[in-house]
């Protein structure tokens, strides 16, 4: 069966994320008003392939821990989906 | 002692290191492709380093790719059977990710690629890199990344400092632990860390490119003098 995983990736609430920190700075600048905060990560979608969602879960798990995200810097979140 | 420099695609200080190693400092010195399966000719005695550069052109987190890399197993076999490995700059990104050192690399707290000398103070002067550096000695010596803002999550800080493995915090040239001499972000200004062991060191600047005097700076000749005297 095809899967698709549609995985947020952000970097922990603590860290400071310099990019987020400068676009929203200048969103007052370019006239869009009431921003408070902006935070920027990445999405990362990924095809696959696997007899059931069990074992598509089981993967994206483990892309997630091991070469995704570093847990020390960043958190995931994804939305699994069958086509 | 002899030494391998390991090169990823995308290493860019190899050469600079292998250099050093060999042409200043004597050192028997090879190449090690990253798709090396085998460290088996290096014992205890010698060293692995990992260079500077952009492995697998940051992608995803710097040193996150090349961690996978075929070598990598071997020279985490290789440190835990307690030989000496030195990570620069992309190569202390590296020994993060494979969790050979604690904490990570963050983006430059201004997002920007900085490109410049600036003096370190050291912190644990009895490691292989740091014992030829004089007490109070500040040095100057460049760095150059874009992912240098070193952070560790506070519950691992005490054991960092308790263990002794902070090597090199950013500082101005009195040794002053200024703000703006705090060039990345970086926790408490750290520079480069070792692990609890000892044998493995990571850090942002390159003293390679600080190591001869026809390049007007010396400073980084003494972490390879250190090295000298590491098993004579």
């Amino acid at each position: 069966m095809k899967f698709i995983a549609e995985i947020d990736v952000m970097p922990h609430k603590e860290l400071l994320d310099p990019q987020g920190k400068t676009v929203g700075k200048n969103m007052d600048h370019i006239g869009i008003e009431g921003v408070k905060d902006v935070r920027i990560g990445k999405h990362i979608q990924m095809v696959l392939d696997c007899v059931d969602e069990a074992k598509a879960k089981e993967e994206v798990e483990k892309a997630c821990q091991k070469i995704l995200t570093n847990p020390i810097m960043e958190s995931y979140t994804y939305v699994l989906t069958s086509q | 002692m002899k030494f391998g420099v390991v090169v990823f695609p995308g290493s860019n200080c190899d050469d600079d290191m292998v250099h050093v190693l060999g042409t200043v400092m004597g050192f028997d010195v090879v190449k090690i492709w990253h798709k090396e399966k085998s460290l088996d000719p290096y014992g205890p005695l010698d060293g692995i380093v990992l260079p500077g550069g952009f492995s697998y052109g940051d992608y995803l987190r710097s040193g996150a790719i090349a961690r996978f890399s075929d070598i990598m197993p071997e020279v985490v076999r290789f440190a835990n059977n307690g030989g000496l490995v030195w990570g620069i700059c992309n190569g202390f990104q590296i020994l993060c990710e494979a969790g050979l050192l604690p904490g990570v690399l963050l983006p430059n707290e201004d997002k920007k690629f900085i490109c410049k000398n600036v003096y370190l103070q050291t912190v644990n002067y009895n490691t292989a890199i740091t014992s030829s550096i004089a007490e109070g000695q500040i040095l100057k010596i460049p760095i150059a990344h874009a992912d240098g803002r070193y952070f560790i999550p506070e519950n691992e800080v005490n054991a960092l400092w308790d263990n002794e493995q902070v090597l090199f915090r950013y500082c101005d040239e009195n040794g002053q632990l200024t703000d703006e001499s705090n060039v990345n972000g970086s926790l408490y200004h750290i520079a480069g860390v070792c692990n609890k062991n000892k044998n493995v060191f990571g850090m942002m600047p390159h003293p390679e490119r600080a190591a001869e005097v026809a390049l007007g700076n010396t400073d980084g000749h003494l972490l390879f003098e250190a090295l000298l005297g590491v098993h004579s």
